[in-house]
């Protein structure tokens, strides 16, 4: 139970961090601090247990089926590494307190601070692989933000995006290294993983799984080549540089590598890679350490070389080496997070972290000057203090590594690293403290108050305690940790003095010795560094990210260029292949049907759509004759539909031509009249291929269909046989609308309905103040030729129009028997109010059409739901026909009554429809100047004009 | 059992929506709008717990027989999608309230309820003809919701929408033609049943017939190479109504699910693995397309709209499996993603709103800048699958359900790299590299936006938590899908040859 | 009679498609329409051809297949509403965009939303 306190409690923190900051910064950092203090408090509860050798868990399943448990567990590692966390978490965040400025928002820091601590810990406390990628993916999030946060900085944001860009990478390698780990293993708790390494070491999917998560652990770790990113995140404000570079974030790939380390060590694949990256970083980094100018990135790279160091240890794979290993991470951790603090202050003091321009600080800031001084010569490796015991122990343990078939050059290497770490150690300390006093600072400095200076100092302190008795203070401790990660009873065994035969002290004899030289030939060496041309990583990174956003722009919205014909030709060409392939690897059927006989009127007709087809396509570009023989093909069709015994086709067919033409026509009197000629001849012949071969595919699909019988007798042979006895009517299409598949017929007057609102929506955006309605405003009519409204068909449509009303009753009532029904009734009958419009112009017809449209399609969308759900008055499903369920006397007129009531919800619907839309429309012809005639067929006021 | 109710998910909408037609005043229109979403919402959750509690229900249309009238079917599957489409609409009619979009043109809380209308009717038919009408209730009414506001922009990008739909629409027929001339049936648990039993000599037809479909359903599901026609529609249309169309590329998804592994499993004799075979590259290649397009996109609607796509790459890549555990992680997934693009969208449309522009480059800091980075901190993280919120929890269920395919995991993987750096920088610039000298613009308050918009994040974050419940909840809607004969013995049908 | 009837439908959409391939918004929805025509025709066959064979009961001993005619019925309806919108939204982005190119102005650009 404390186990998920423990690991809740940070986050707890950043929330309280985040809510106390509304009453004062002082307050967000002691929610900070105090979660802090209590997470501690309660690791150190558990360490009795601990020490017992016991391991303490606490576990829920999360997701079963990914075998994902929220599953938390301490043993001596993960105590070990939570201290350290907690611990210095403790001295940060007392630290950060004094250090933020007032301009700087403390709510955010400390939230964002303990969200990283909370992932941190999360990451060393986790028992299920799973859970720990969690973690590990949170820390990345949480130090994005914590590197961005002087957000106003450019190096501030770019060092945020290049961290997050390289862990985060690592990270996705490591998923699917752990994926793969726990595939092997069988489950992704830790526990169980731990018990199946050998299992797991003879798996082919070993070095895969090896080498994803190396990747992650590296990077997170800034282990060359991915050292770069640790640099850049130095501009993050100083406690953040302390927390992660010298306990956390860094930390979390060596843990990693100590955590899976009695399953993934001990081949020869993990010392090769392992201890390899290790010794190359430990120079590499050591190497550039010296040559820094800036305190903090002579401490970065110093941070990088340590890590090196100490995962090379890892990679020995030996148990002494493990040991040393988890000393050194101690001795690192403190004395590095002192050295970052009293960076910090001397930058806060003195505003300036330049060698350059520092120096002769030991009078001055005399408690600062302690603190650095003790640090660094443990870092240096300088008796009596930690970093000395740890070193020389690795020292001790390189000699005796055989390594690229040398015994001599590992330790050779190790030698030279050291002696850069001296050197660099050395540098820090007298060029920021030693020489002669200044009077350039930017700023006078002395001696900040102890609410700085406190948190560094318990750090020294630890560095002098622990170098001083470290069997009493840390060798419990680290054997702790040890044990953990061996799985074997380890002791450390640390001493100043192993007596002359030791090789590892003439070695770092030799290490501080060499050191002093190359301190003393700084000047020229760093002239002559300066000079060398250095391959600039944030360049190549930034290149790198610049390639990938070129290809993001090229694959994103280069492609995505919003050319219609591009996605329909390129949509059609993917239908075709895919049918074609679809069909080659099918079994086309037997042509078992035989023809239809053909006779010369049938002929005519097909020429004639023919024809007409090819004449539109040839010359559309002439709008108004691509209309006219539009509807010659539409015609065509309908006799076409009437020949093949489809009267409703053909009736449906013809009526929806007339009103869509007409619409298209009202469309083109203010559409441009001719389609420029603008497509290019590659163009043009693509598109015609393209056409061509849609065209020959349906053909031949048409064809085909025509020729083969279906597989299984049609469903329709109910509808035939049911169509009266069950639906009532003889005309079994019309049945099929209305009852049978009554519910497509529901969802199709719907559409039409949603039609119309969509266009009067459109209408009344077009008319919004803006520039359509400019246009329109400033619209001429003088394009059309004649009366506009002629008198012969004025009055025509006057006689047309109760005729074309009693025909569409007419076509209701007869529809459930004969071809008919209520949609074709609407459109007759709009057709013969749309006639009016033309006849006498919108705004006439406009102004005297009393109905609302409106109404009328949400009337006729109601009655025909109401008539489908009438049936649940019956305790029958929506939709059924009375037919189906009273056995009253009259039973034909109560039937009627039904269905009938259905397709009056349609007629009603239509007609809405079609009128709405219509008197949309005739809303634009008046906005463009259209006068309201006073009489219904006048001659045009605007012609008189013109 | 649930009886007539189970229709009600369409005949609530649409009852609304013709009120709503008729319904002059604008305070009496959201009123009804809002009450019909809550009931929606209340309705959809009543049916989920009769199909987890009574399981499978048909529903005869008409009380005609099947497969000779339309049914409609409850199960999880339509049960989960009714409780996704409704939850989502609750969040996004909050955040139109509150941002006062519905004022900006005519007929939004019809069209909007007509939407819903169309998309629970897609989700509740068995009947693959009316699979097709609702299709075009939905569409149509999404060409209005698109358009809502109008202006150049937007309609010229509504013409290519309904233009390409329209094409789709086309298609869809050609298809259902073929299905029809081939197995003589339009009800899906018929076609389950009689397409195994297509005589082996006479395939090809039908094999064309699952080819067009497949490519009608991936229009809607922005799948590669038609998905051309999304980053136009969605980064042009309204910020909220682009976030209900996060649900819409899910009905695409939806349909391969409902229609293909029934239908057409990789094991049935007459079709085989075909469309296995050209979903899984097709998914692939979506969403490495997305991923970069988010890295390259030039304004945050063009990069939310690539983020969906790259997601549906990710929900057909785990539909491709075709087996169990890749249709709960697909499900997952696909729920996971709506949420997260609706979320992307509305933050879009909260910054679009301070900052008068989308486009990606450093402009005067905006107001509750703080407020709005971490909403797209966390839409982001959503959408990189990253912890905590659900993108992570799919992500690794798409993993495990493809696990042994190196291309898979690579692809997966390394999109969701990209899309990490795409982000960042997009953030970054949006609101760290913002010049802190100028005044920012005022604007309207919109509370509810924005508070939608945050319980909207928290409900990712829910997903996360809850994810073992609802995997556990998904995995017998999946076993369903791989074996429909519970739902097909439900319709008690005549002998496929047709003797009775 | 079935190859003139394929052959017509053939050749309604490859009308349909070099049409709708046009750069403007007017041949595109001819096009549509072409398209719509096609697959009226093709949705129609799918219940095979008869002459003289009514699905009217009792009006032909043998009636053709009534169910394809009703598919089409809702076809020819809905493409009617689809034409319709999408008829009006192109003179709508005309009036707005002053032109009745269907490729989009500045696809990559969010801006100017009202």
């Amino acid at each position: 139970m404390t186990l998920a306190l423990i690991a809740a409690l940070p986050f707890l923190g950043a929330l309280a961090a985040a809510l106390a900051s509304r009453i004062s910064r002082r307050a967000a950092a002691i929610a900070a601090g105090s979660a802090t203090a209590l997470a501690l408090a309660l690791l150190l509860s558990n360490l009795p247990q601990v020490l017992a050798g016991t391991v303490v868990t606490a576990s829920v399943p999360w997701v079963p089926a990914l075998g994902l448990n929220a599953a938390l567990f301490l043993d001596g590692l993960g105590f070990f590494f939570a201290l350290l966390i907690l611990g210095i978490g403790l001295l940060i965040v007392i630290y950060a307190a004094n250090y933020l400025s007032k301009s700087d928002p403390a709510g955010p820091f400390f939230t964002y601070l303990m969200l990283f601590q909370g992932a941190m810990t999360g990451i060393v406390l986790s028992d299920n692989i799973l859970m720990l990628l969690v973690f590990w993916e949170l820390t990345s999030l949480s130090s994005f933000l914590l590197i961005g946060f002087w957000k106003h900085l450019p190096e501030a944001r770019q060092g945020a995006r290049m961290a997050l860009a390289v862990t985060g990478a690592g990270g996705l390698s490591m998923f699917a290294g752990l994926l793969i780990l726990g595939q092997i293993a069988g489950s992704y708790d830790l526990s169980v993983i731990l018990t199946e390494g050998e299992a797991i070491r003879s798996s082919d999917l070993y070095l895969p799984a090896l080498l994803l998560i190396l990747l992650g652990a590296f990077t997170k770790s800034a282990q060359f080549p991915f050292h770069f990113w640790l640099p850049r995140a130095m501009a993050a404000p100083t406690p953040v540089s302390a927390y992660l570079h010298s306990a956390t974030m860094v930390k979390a790939g060596l843990f990693l590598l100590a955590r899976l380390w009695p399953v993934l060590s001990g081949t020869p694949e993990w010392f090769a890679i392992v201890t390899t990256t290790g010794l190359v970083t430990m120079l590499v980094g050591a190497k550039i350490a010296f040559y820094q100018d800036d305190l903090k990135a002579l401490l970065a790279y110093s941070t990088v070389s340590q890590l090196g160091l100490i995962c090379m240890l890892l990679g020995l794979g030996t148990e002494p080496a493990a040991v040393v290993a988890m000393f050194h991470i101690l001795n690192h951790a403190s004395f590095k997070a002192a050295l970052f603090l009293s960076t910090g202050i001397v930058d806060h003091e003195a505003h300036t972290r330049s060698l350059k321009r520092l120096g002769g600080l030991r009078h001055l800031m005399p408690i600062t000057f302690t603190i650095a001084g003790v640090a660094s010569l443990s870092m240096a490796g300088i008796p009596p203090f930690n970093g000395f015991l740890s070193k020389e122990m690795m020292l001790e343990e390189a000699v005796h590594t055989h390594w690229l078939g040398s015994d001599w050059l590992l330790p050779a290497l190790v030698v030279v690293a050291a002696l850069f770490s001296v050197a660099y150690s050395f540098r820090f300390l007298s060029g920021t403290f030693l020489g002669p006093e200044r009077i350039d600072y930017p700023h006078h400095p002395h001696d900040p108050g102890p609410g700085l200076w406190f948190a560094p100092a318990v750090l020294a302190a630890l560095v002098v305690a622990i170098g001083l008795m470290p069997m009493t203070l840390a060798g419990w401790l680290v054997d702790l940790a040890a044990e953990a990660v061996t799985a074997a009873p380890v002791e450390l065994y640390a001493k100043h003095w192993h007596g002359l035969q030791s090789a590892a002290m003439w070695l770092s004899l030799l290490a501080i010795g060499g050191g002093l030289v190359i301190l003393g030939l700084s000047g020229p060496l760093i002239e002559f560094w300066d000079r060398l041309p250095k391959p600039n990583a944030k360049r190549m990174f930034d290149a790198g990210i610049g390639g990938l956003v070129r290809v993001g722009n090229s694959l994103g919205e280069g492609l995505h260029n919003g050319s219609f014909a591009r996605m329909a030709g390129i949509g059609v060409v993917a239908m075709a292949g895919a049918s074609a392939l679809a069909w080659a690897t099918g079994a086309a059927g037997p042509l078992t049907r035989e023809m239809t006989p053909v006779n010369p009127v049938v002929v005519l007709c097909w020429a004639m759509l023919c024809a007409a087809t090819v004449a539109v396509a040839a010359l559309h570009r002439q709008r108004l004759f691509a209309l006219m023989i539009l509807g010659i093909v539409g015609l065509t069709v309908s006799v076409g539909f009437a020949y093949m015994s489809a009267p409703d086709l053909a009736l449906t067919q013809v009526t929806v031509e007339v009103v869509t033409i007409i619409l298209l026509l009202l469309a083109l009197n203010y559409l441009p009249r001719t389609t420029p000629a603008e497509l290019p001849s590659a163009q043009r012949v693509a598109a015609f291929a393209i056409a061509g071969l849609a065209g020959l595919g349906v053909a031949w699909l048409t064809w085909t269909m025509l020729m083969t019988g279906s597989a299984f007798p049609p469903i329709s042979e109910f509808h035939l046989a049911e169509s009266k006895p069950g639906g009532g009517g003889t005309n079994a299409v019309n049945v099929i609308i209305v009852d049978f598949r009554g519910y497509d017929t529901f969802g199709e007057i719907t559409v039409l309905g949603i039609a119309a609102l969509v266009i009067n929506a459109i209408v009344a955006a077009v008319l919004r103040p803006g520039p359509a309605n400019d246009r329109l405003k400033t619209w001429i009519h003088g394009r059309d030729a004649g009366d506009r409204h002629p008198l012969m068909l004025a009055v025509a449509t006057r006689l047309i129009l109760p005729l074309a009303i009693t025909v569409g009753v007419y076509l209701y009532l007869r529809g459930h028997n004969l071809p008919g029904g209520g949609f074709v009734a609407g459109l007759v009958v709009s057709i013969a109010l749309v006639l009016q419009y033309i006849a006498s112009g919108f705004a006439w017809a406009e102004a005297r059409m009393r109905l609302s449209y409106l109404a009328l399609i949400g009337a006729g969308v109601l009655v025909a739901t109401a008539t489908g759900a009438a049936a649940f008055l019956f305790g029958r499903p929506f939709l059924t026909s009375t037919h189906g369920y009273v056995k009253l006397p009259f039973l034909e007129k109560f039937e009627l009554a039904s269905a009938a009531a259905f397709d009056l919800g349609v007629f009603l619907c239509v007609l809405g429809a079609v009128m709405l839309a219509l008197s949309s429309l005739s809303r634009i012809a008046i906005r463009a100047g259209e006068t309201v005639n006073l009489r219904p067929f006048d001659v045009d006021p605007g012609r008189k004009e013109s | 059992m649930m009886g007539n109710w189970i229709i009600a998910p369409v005949l609530l909408p649409v009852v609304a929506g013709a009120f709503l037609v008729m319904t002059a005043g604008e305070t009496a229109q959201r009123r009804l709008s809002v009450v019909a979403v809550i009931a929606g919402l209340v309705l959809a959750l009543a049916l989920a717990a009769s199909a987890t509690v009574s399981g499978p229900q048909v529903y005869l249309l008409g009380d005609w027989p099947a497969p000779f009238g339309i049914v409609l079917v409850l199960d999880r599957l339509s049960a989960l999608m009714l409780v996704l489409t409704a939850g989502l609409s609750v969040f996004v009619m909050a955040y139109v309230l509150g941002s006062g979009w519905d004022r900006k043109g005519r007929h939004f809380h019809a069209l909007f309820q007509f939407q819903l209308m169309g998309l629970n009717g897609a989700f509740l038919t068995g009947d693959i003809f009316n699979l097709f009408v609702f299709f075009e209730v939905l569409l149509i009414a999404s060409y209005g919701l698109m358009v809502h506001g109008g202006g150049k922009e937007r309609l010229q990008a509504g013409v290519q929408y309904v233009g390409f739909n329209l094409i789709g629409s086309t298609l869809f027929l050609f298809a259902l033609g073929l299905i029809y001339a081939t197995t003589g049936t339009l009800n899906m648990a018929d076609l389950a049943v009689k397409v195994p039993l297509m005589p082996a000599n006479d395939t090809a037809l039908l094999r064309v017939a699952g080819v067009m479909l497949l490519i009608v359903f991936a229009v809607k599901g922005a799948l590669v190479p038609v998905q051309l026609w999304l980053p136009g529609t969605y980064a042009n249309a309204p910020g909220p109504v682009a976030a209900l169309f996060a649900v819409m590329t899910k009905v695409g998804a939806y349909a391969v699910i409902r229609v293909f592994t029934p239908i057409f499993p990789p094991g049935s004799p007459a079709t085989g693995s075909l469309y296995a075979d050209l979903l899984l590259p097709a998914a692939l290649v979506t969403l490495t397309i997305g991923a970069f397009g988010v890295l390259g996109a030039a304004s945050l609607f063009r990069m939310a709209a690539f983020a969906g796509i790259a997601s549906m790459g990710l929900v057909f890549t785990a539909v491709a499996s075709f087996t169990g555990e890749g249709l709960v992680a697909a499900l997952y997934y696909l729920v996971h993603s709506t949420v997260a693009g609706a979320l992307m969208f509305l933050v879009a449309d909260l910054v679009l709103r301070r900052r008068g522009t989308g486009e990606l480059r450093a402009r005067p800091a905006i107001p509750q800048a703080g407020f709005l980075a971490s909403l797209f901190f966390l839409s982001a993280i959503a959408s990189a699958g990253l912890p905590p919120l659900s993108g992570f929890i799919g992500k690794l269920l798409v993993l495990q359900a493809t696990s042994g395919s190196v291309w898979t995991w690579a692809v997966i993987l390394g999109g969701s790299f990209v899309m990490i750096v795409g982000f960042a920088r997009a953030g970054s610039v949006l609101f760290w590299a913002a010049e802190r000298d100028k005044a920012p613009p005022a604007p309207a308050p919109d509370r509810a936006a924005l508070a939608a918009t945050l319980v909207l994040a928290a409900v990712s974050m829910a997903l996360t938590v809850f994810a073992g419940p609802l995997t556990g909840w998904l995995e017998p809607a999946a076993a369903l899908l791989i074996d429909p004969a519970p739902t097909i013995a439900l319709h008690d049908l005549p002998g496929p040859m047709g003797e009775d | 009679m079935e190859f003139l009837f394929a052959s017509a439908t053939g050749l309604l959409t490859a009308a349909g498609v070099w049409l709708i391939l046009q750069r403007r918004s007017f041949p595109v929805i001819v096009g549509l329409s072409f398209l719509s025509y096609a697959v009226n025709f093709f949705l129609f066959a799918s219940g095979r051809l008869a002459i003289g064979a009514l699905p009217i009961v009792g009006a032909s001993e043998a009636p053709t297949d009534p169910l394809p005619q009703a598919l089409v019925l809702t076809a020819i309806v809905i493409s009617f509403g689809m034409t319709a919108v999408v008829v009006l939204m192109a003179l709508g982005a005309f009036f707005s965009g002053g032109h009745d190119r269907i490729d989009l102005d500045r696809p990559g650009r969010g801006e100017d939303r009202p």
